[in-house]
């Protein structure tokens, strides 16, 4: 839908007609939010601390990853109400989370205002085969991935923004290691294949040819790649980029420790200085306790986030 | 022609975006994250991102001092989104502890044109770029409330100025960087090749 230029624009400014929900307006606020953290928070009062800190946008939800954990049942969209007071108490992006196929709840964030959609495994999946069709959507979209086939499928669907999936709530780095490797060195494979191989590769990949291509000649995913799943130390977040991710999201890491503002601040400054140890250092002095983590080899099956979405 | 070394404050936000906008258009870009660093640079980019995010960065790693110090001394500054709420005097409604660089007399709204969903594409004609409007990119943009006598509106966007020059600094609420026209980097280029 291009406006046709027919009509002289006028010698002060144009008013061309507006474009929203474009590709570029919904990949490119995921790259503003580049070299920052996302942090998860249940209430008004935790965004601004979070803010205060220089989170780069938060994640507006009723329970953390680490609580949904420990409750059990079933985990849904939150409370609308609780959705907008944290919008109406922060200047900078909010993000909320629907169930993975659960186009109605993904509906309801857009109607509330959200600025990106987290179609995401920590909450229990409403669909088992089929994912929210995004491309449907004003409002972008995050999703999570464990490989770069899944990470494809996402984008092909309309995500406008991946993220490992790691295993939430665990405060256990360890699976969000493993699918930044994953899908790093997918990509990395890919770029090496000639182009015959591409086809068979996309084949492998169970993703559509023109993404698999798209990623070869690129070396990187045509959207930006976020860490998410068990960052808890300004360490953490530093390695999470050092291994390629472009910004790091926090979940129970922050808030389940002993001061969060002061741990906030911390994995901000480690994840512009992740390339920086005398920096990771300094902001890594005093922060209190850090979470209980999870050792995730003692988790079982049916509890593992990352295994949920396809 | 010279390169000229342009730096892009580093910090947070589409740093990436802008060092090959900068390329492209012929200058040498230059990552800027420390105050030592902002020494080898001849002019500035900063970036779009999160304006509350890059103010306190820039405050806890000492640069804000010297930001303010080489803008005032005539570096050459260009910032995008949040470049131009950075570079603005004044915002009309700061967090509490948001601070900018400043150089440009005028005073901005963050988010004037809306949350994400209200974030928009349009052409955007604007002085001093020759060959037709720019794709303006806006993303939570903010717009200029009003500006003082020094500073000149080169774009308005339904009324409100979005691309602003005073001297040796230049800004827009929208993200050239985004797209493959450089033209805006490009008069940005010629600008630190004058200051020179």
């Amino acid at each position: 839908m291009s406006t046709p230029s027919t009509t002289p624009a006028s010698s002060e400014s144009s008013a061309a007609r507006p474009e929203t929900g474009t590709a570029r307006v919904k990949r490119g606020m995921a790259e503003q939010l580049k070299g920052g953290v996302i942090m998860d928070v249940v209430t008004p009062e935790q965004a601004k601390i979070a803010e205060d800190s220089g989170a780069v946008a938060v994640m507006a939800l009723e329970r953390v990853p680490a609580d949904i954990r420990k409750d059990g049942g079933v985990a849904r969209m939150s409370d609308p109400d609780m959705i907008e007071g944290i919008i109406g108490a922060v200047s900078i992006p909010v993000m909320a989370k629907s169930r993975i196929g659960h186009l109605v709840e993904a509906q309801v964030l857009q109607a509330l205002g959200v600025d990106y959609i987290d179609e995401s495994e920590v909450l229990t999946p409403a669909d088992e085969v089929n994912h929210s069709d995004k491309f449907a959507f004003t409002t972008p979209f995050v999703c999570g991935a464990t490989n770069l086939g899944e990470a494809l499928r996402r984008i092909a669907e309309g995500a406008a923004m991946i993220r490992s999936k790691g295993e939430a709530g665990t405060g256990n780095v360890v699976e969000a290691v493993r699918h930044m490797r994953q899908i790093r060195s997918e990509i990395g494979k890919l770029t090496v294949l000639d182009g015959n191989e591409l086809y068979a590769a996309a084949k492998e990949l169970r993703a559509p040819y023109e993404l698999v291509r798209e990623v070869a000649v690129a070396g990187k995913l045509p959207v930006v790649l976020f860490s998410a799943g068990g960052v808890a130390t300004p360490a953490d977040a530093a390695l999470m980029r050092q291994l390629g991710a472009e910004g790091v999201f926090v979940g129970s890491g922050i808030f389940k420790s002993g001061d969060p503002a002061k741990r906030a601040a911390a994995i901000v400054k480690a994840t512009t200085f992740y390339d920086d140890p005398k920096i990771i250092a300094d902001a890594s002095r005093g922060l209190g306790e850090a979470m209980v983590g999870i050792n995730c080899d003692t988790l079982p099956e049916t509890e593992r986030y990352a295994s949920r979405g396809w | 022609m010279s390169e000229p070394t342009i730096g892009v404050l580093a910090l947070q936000g589409d740093v990436r975006e802008h060092l090959a906008a900068l390329a492209a258009a012929g200058a040498r870009p230059l990552q800027v994250r420390r105050p030592q660093e902002l020494e080898d640079v001849a002019g500035l980019v900063v970036p779009g991102g999160e304006s509350t995010t890059i103010s306190k960065l820039a405050t806890a790693f000492g640069l804000m001092a010297p930001l303010r110090e080489r803008v005032a001394g005539g570096m050459p500054a260009y910032g995008s989104c949040a470049g131009m709420i950075m570079l603005a005097d004044k915002i009309l409604d700061p967090r509490s502890g948001q601070e900018t660089v400043g150089g440009i007399d005028m005073i901005v709204r963050r988010n004037a044109f809306g949350r994400q969903n209200e974030s928009f594409e349009a052409a955007v004609e604007m002085a001093g770029v020759d060959g037709g409007p720019v794709e303006g990119v806006f993303i939570r943009a903010p717009w200029v409330e009003s500006t003082g006598a020094a500073t000149r509106t080169l774009a308005s966007y339904e009324g409100h100025p979005v691309a602003v020059r005073q001297g040796h600094l230049l800004a827009t609420a929208f993200h050239p960087e985004l797209t493959g026209d450089h033209r805006v980097h490009a008069l940005f280029t010629r600008m630190v090749r004058a200051a020179a």
